[in-house]
């Protein structure tokens, strides 16, 4: 009763949210509810305890291969969002081939420099990725409407709730994947990978299944991105955006699956809100570094934390109660 | 009884040291089986061949016939061969009963889809009733919900056997189990070990403790300097004049 009770504040909360907002603001809402389902696939990969630098990189092929269905095959947008995902877990497939011969720093860089490969190609290749200026006039998503609500794409609230949908179905296969055994699988190759293997674990498999269903749903990411802006280009998947997604996800902390998506609203409001209206946007990249070491510093287990402690506060004297019962 | 393990010419070599030399022993279906010698004979590294996590540089490895040496340690573990680590390596940021689940992979194999659609409600149950009885039989399950780094010394060797015993398995590879034990507790394992044998599960075991050896195991093997130097029960090992030198270090010429 009351779990239905919260999740119906939250629903109406969610869906009114856009109105008080002003409209570049609405926007950037949109981009939030992206770049939400972006961290939390990058949470996926992480649990198998290698982080990756290419992440962003791998957004970019689902942006990429989505503009691209639309564009060459003709494709409707909403089945070529999902194909743009596939590819992206397709690609990942077969990048962990390569990849997966390295473990922990290397593989950071490994995965940095597979990222860069992949952009060159992009800057290099006029057909069909457009070169250095990136492909553009992606079809928007097409108007429709389901009786109650008028879909009309260029209004960023409509756009707001379509994505708003796809990222929360997202987020609920991520949370019931990562609440499974096969969750729980991927914590055991993190931890111990030589008992998880005494075990019978196939740890290859593992990390490549972590690794394909973090790149597709940022893939997916990716096309939704692509059919939003309209545009896509080589330097809007560059390091300095994984840099971003990685202070989301280690300001916000990467321990539990709320972490990342605390980390990345907190900042995004922080960096949209407070720093646009002081003028100091520009300094993002330089505010972004000062937090992320004050983070470090005094809050390493990262914001996570602090919602651990007000809620284990809350329900600590519950064990006494029953005790005393 | 047919040669359930059989261990065939094998031998390791690093670079130019041989830390394994052309070694032999057949261990049978449901006998616990002993590997001992004195530090460096290479008991070690005969354990992390059979298990998978060395590859033989020469010989073979047969269970039930099957040449099993190469192969990768998942791949051995599916075949029923299950082993243990030497120190208390464990999940340690998990709870007890999740590093029992874990063990529980190979008969409860996990699927992505049917665990993000919930079709796999039986088998999650399943998984963890076994888990359950594997903590019970090793007298942990008033643990299970604790943090496994948190156990003391003696639990978390009992839960790395019990992480074992969790996936069915035909054989376990103990790799000195009695390590850091006290003579309760030891003795508290040996009995848990009888009942292993009891189950059908054979044992293989390294170990340093002689007392638990000599009353825990039907056949020993001794080795020395990688190289296999005696075999036979416990009474026939602990007379044999090659072991005692090989231990005491030239016993014969002082006699």
């Amino acid at each position: 009763m009351r779990n239905l009770l919260i999740f119906v504040l939250g629903s109406v909360a969610l869906i009114a949210l856009p109105y008080g907002l002003s409209f570049s603001q609405q926007e950037i809402l949109v981009f939030l509810v992206i770049n939400i389902l972006l961290v939390t696939s990058y949470r996926l990969m992480t649990l198998t305890g290698e982080w990756s630098l290419g992440h962003v990189v791998i957004m970019g092929v689902g942006a990429y291969a989505s503009a691209l269905y639309t564009k060459e095959l003709g494709i409707y947008v909403p089945v070529s969002m999902i194909l743009g995902g596939v590819t992206a877990a397709l690609l990942a497939v077969l990048l962990s081939f390569p990849l997966f011969r390295m473990k922990g720093f290397y593989f950071l860089i490994g995965s940095f420099a597979a990222g860069e490969i992949i952009r060159l190609i992009w800057k290099r290749f006029r057909e069909p990725f457009g070169g250095v200026r990136g492909i553009s006039g992606i079809d928007p998503m097409p108007d429709f409407s389901i009786g109650i609500y008028q879909f009309d794409f260029f209004e960023p609230v409509s756009y707001y709730y379509f994505a708003g949908v796809i990222v929360i179905a997202s987020l609920w296969v991520l949370w019931r994947i990562e609440k499974s055994p096969v969750g729980l699988t991927f914590h055991a190759v993190h931890w111990q990978d030589k008992l998880a293997q005494a075990s019978g674990v196939n740890l290859r498999a593992y990390r490549t299944l972590a690794f394909a269903i973090a790149s597709g749903f940022a893939g997916l990411a990716g096309a939704l991105q692509a059919h939003y802006v309209g545009t896509v280009n080589p330097n809007s998947f560059d390091i300095e955006v994984m840099v971003f997604v990685l202070t989301w996800a280690i300001v916000g902390g990467t321990a539990t699956f709320y972490g990342p998506i605390l980390g990345c609203i907190v900042l995004t409001v922080l960096n949209e809100i407070v720093l646009r209206e002081m003028g100091l946007e520009q300094a993002r990249p330089l505010i972004y570094g000062a937090i992320m070491i004050l983070s470090i510093l005094f809050l390493p287990d990262g914001l996570e934390s602090l919602v651990q402690k007000v809620t284990r506060r809350r329900s600590a004297p519950k064990p006494e109660e029953k005790a005393a019962t | 009884m047919t040669d359930f393990l059989e261990v065939r010419n094998l031998t390791m070599r690093f670079g130019g040291l041989t830390a394994v030399d052309s070694l032999s022993f057949k261990v049978e279906h449901g006998s616990i089986h002993g590997l001992i010698g004195p530090n460096g004979a290479g008991k070690t590294t005969t354990f992390n061949m059979i298990s998978g996590f060395y590859t033989p540089t020469e010989g073979q490895i047969l269970l039930r016939g099957e040449d099993i040496s190469g192969l990768k340690m998942h791949e051995v573990a599916r075949r029923g061969v299950v082993r243990t680590f030497q120190h208390s390596t464990l999940f340690a940021e998990l709870t007890v009963l999740e590093n029992a689940l874990v063990g529980t992979h190979m008969p409860f194999r996990p699927n992505i889809f049917a665990a993000i659609i919930g079709w796999d409600k039986e088998d999650r149950r399943g998984a963890e009733a076994r888990a359950r009885e594997a903590l019970d039989f090793f007298g942990l399950l008033h643990l299970a919900e604790e943090r496994a780094g948190d156990l003391s010394h003696g639990h978390q060797r009992a839960l790395g056997m019990a992480v074992a015993y969790a996936s069915h398995p035909d054989v376990i590879l103990l790799d000195e189990p009695f390590t850091g034990m006290n003579p309760e507790e030891t003795k508290h394992m040996m009995g848990l070990m009888r009942r292993l044998k009891e189950d059908g599960i054979t044992i293989l075991l390294v170990e340093h403790d002689m007392q638990a050896i000599m009353g825990l195991c039907d056949t020993i093997t001794c080795m020395s300097f990688g190289k296999f130097l005696a075999e036979g029960g416990p009474t026939e090992i602990r007379n044999h004049p090659a072991v005692i030198e090989a231990y005491l270090g030239g016993a014969r010429h002082v006699a």
